[in-house]
């Protein structure tokens, strides 16, 4: 993992002061509300629903045991005793007081830890696969090339006033788990021409009021050129972006105002011009960042654990989590484990700080002190010996931390919605409850297999209801929430926007339609196909037929 | 006839959801909450929340309508039923989805 080094700890500590000054001076009368404002935000401080909100920076979804058992602290002593992990990989504290923000912020920098840049109109938390350095599929670790992004963006002087937020995600794997065609940037990592690696970019995906799914600018670009080829995407946008209105500003409009090509022509003129003399990483550097990303010695085991076999022949429950939650790693006899924050009855990815210190111990005792946070929200161990995945199951176990729903419908992605978010239009949380109780039996589950339900309290798409195979939106029509379905968004590779199936459902009604959309999927399917494929192939017909007959 | 109104704002210190009550007090509790008949009253009891703004004690004043089922103050919108409710959503439990 990065450690901060003297400058690191001396630019977080300062802006800690910085900020404390801040929140004196609005308590004290010499900053009115309106100055205030724009200062907090660029500390992650939102003013919510029922509080103030707290946004946490976890760099690329990275934390150590250390770091988890703190935001635990944090959020036993200065909030209610949880937080919300979200689809940015990120902590929120929904319940600070504006008066302890400074202390707040002080644990953290204990930490290395910060706020910086979690909101306002800069490069926000760049976040990646959440099994890097572990994925059997990987061809090299994103966390270093995340690492570098992150100390080139923060406070960086030309890009700290963007036209909007700018969200960069990447991925290393052949299998897409970071959503990258849905970010301002998305990079994956890709052999070229010489059999190297280098970076294939995607611009202007994103999702919000006008989704769009990223398009290629380069299909290779060597790796020592990163940084100069991410200014020059972000001058051009810095340059063009819309600044007039709100809802037109993300680099998404830009791309597909102009086209791909012209914004590629734009792009590699400016590159062209300013590369060879703009500072590229020095290879010192870049060695020194690298050199805090070398995976953990993972000796090899033998890669059948008879103990563990033995075990899942006779413990289904057992049987059913490992099957879903405990997943290949690149070295034989380790495991990466997903530990679920979905149990049926649970806000999704809120996580309570007891099970925040269980699990920063069972880091420490299982899993070489490393844990991710998934964009899908959930907490990942990346390295676990196999022998050892069943004494974690058994702790996770009592925490209710152990329901086998990985990537099932159960694995709901939900933002805060009404219940929290001041922008929201409807609630989230109740009606992601509601699916959980419907489908909250294993078995059925199973049945229907592997299926992203995503669902966002209003356009703004936090809960990226775009991308899931079933994305549920919540709307206000006259004061009343409305749900409305899409059916066919896929966050990875050949990746899609959902499509708007038909009008919105009542809250209280939302349950049955996910139940008949999943029938319709069961009874369409052939054989092996997953509900994405059998969308493509029967498109929308016989889902609008079973959900609204002949209305 | 216009609905009745209360006065609504977040404390400044902590954030949390404050309603404007008797004698320019503000209370978490909506029940006693000071209710505006008619657009006069309303005036008057922003008058008093806005000068709250200046002395920095809540931040984000607004009134909203109200109705009274046999003298209780009860929040028309969903909104404002769950941010007058400070509830909060770790509690293992199924909602009742109409609010
Ligand atoms: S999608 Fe909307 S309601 Fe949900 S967290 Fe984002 S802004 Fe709030």
């Amino acid at each position: 993992m990065y450690r901060y080094d003297e400058f690191d700890h001396a630019f977080v500590r300062d802006r800690v002061a910085e900020f404390k000054d801040q929140v004196e001076r609005r308590l004290s009368g010499a900053l009115n509300e309106e100055e205030f404002r724009p200062l907090r935000l660029r500390n992650g401080l939102y003013l919510q629903l029922h509080a103030y909100m707290l946004r946490i920076a976890i760099p690329y979804g990275v934390l150590s045991s250390r770091q988890l058992r703190q935001l635990a602290m944090i959020a036993r002593t200065w909030d209610r005793g949880y937080g919300h992990f979200t689809t940015r990989q990120n902590l929120q504290l929904n319940w600070v007081k504006l008066v302890d923000i400074p202390d707040v912020l002080a644990a953290l920098a204990d930490v290395e830890m910060h706020c910086i840049q979690t909101s306002g109109n800069c490069v926000r938390n760049v976040t990646a696969d959440p099994y890097a350095a572990a994925a059997v599929d990987e061809l090299e670790d994103p966390r270093p090339w995340c690492e570098i992004l992150r100390q080139w963006s923060t406070l960086h002087p030309e890009f700290s006033w963007l036209p909007r937020k700018f969200k960069i995600a990447i991925s290393g794997a052949a299998e897409d788990r970071a959503a990258t065609a849905f970010h301002d940037i998305g990079l994956r990592i890709v052999k070229g021409p010489n059999g190297e690696n280098g970076f294939r970019v995607l611009v202007g995906g994103g999702m919000g009021r006008i989704p769009y799914v990223g398009q290629e600018i380069r299909s290779f670009l060597p790796k020592e050129h990163l940084l100069s080829y991410i200014e020059s995407i972000l001058r051009v946008y810095n340059l063009f972006g819309r600044r007039d209105n709100i809802h037109k500003a993300r680099i998404k409009i830009l791309v597909n105002a102009l086209g791909i090509d012209k914004f590629r022509e734009e792009v590699e003129a400016d590159w062209e011009a300013t590369h060879k003399s703009a500072v590229d990483l020095p290879e010192d550097e870049k060695r020194r960042i690298m050199s805090y990303f070398a995976p953990p010695d993972l000796p090899p085991r033998p890669a059948r654990d008879e103990a563990v076999a033995a075990r899942r022949a006779s413990d289904p429950a057992f049987a059913n989590w490992y099957k879903h939650n405990v997943l290949a790693h690149r070295v034989p006899g380790y495991a990466s484990v997903v530990i679920s924050l979905k149990e049926p009855g649970r806000t999704p990815g809120d996580a309570s700080s007891d099970a925040m210190d269980l699990v920063a111990d069972l880091t420490e005792r299982f899993g070489h002190d490393e844990v991710r946070v998934n964009y899908t929200q959930n907490l990942v161990l990346p390295h676990v010996a196999i022998a050892d995945v069943p004494a974690l199951y058994d702790a996770l176990v009592p925490a209710d931390l152990a329901t086998g729903n990985n990537e099932l419908l159960g694995d709901m992605i939900c933002c805060p919605g009404l219940d929290y978010c001041n922008l929201a239009n409807a609630r989230s949380i109740p009606i992601a409850k509601e699916i959980a109780k419907r489908f909250e039996d294993p078995s059925r589950q199973e049945e229907i297999g592997q299926l992203r339900l995503n669902m966002s309290g209003c356009i703004n798409a936090c809960g990226h209801h775009h991308s899931g195979n079933i994305g549920i939106l919540g709307v206000d029509k006259k004061g009343t929430e409305l749900y409305q379905i899409t059916l066919g968004g896929n966050p990875k590779d050949s990746a899609s926007v959902g499509t708007i199936i038909g009008p919105g459902f009542r809250a209280e009604a939302v349950p049955q339609a996910i139940d008949t959309i999943v029938d319709t999927y069961i009874e369409n399917r052939d054989e092996g196909e997953s509900f994405l494929e059998t969308w493509r192939r029967v498109g929308a017909a016989p889902f609008k037929e079973a959900l609204y007959g002949a209305r | 006839m216009a609905k009745p109104n209360v006065i609504t704002a977040n404390r400044l210190t902590d954030g949390v959801v404050v309603y404007l009550a008797a004698e320019g007090q503000w209370t978490e509790a909506i029940a006693n909450a000071q209710v505006a008949e008619g657009e006069e009253e309303t005036k008057a009891l922003e008058t008093i929340a806005e000068n709250a703004v200046r002395e920095r004690e809540v931040v984000g004043v607004y009134p909203m309508p109200v109705a009274l089922v046999d003298g209780a103050v009860d929040p028309l919108s969903v909104r404002e039923r769950i941010r007058a409710a400070h509830r909060t959503t770790l509690t293992k439990d199924w909602y009742d989805v109409p609010l």
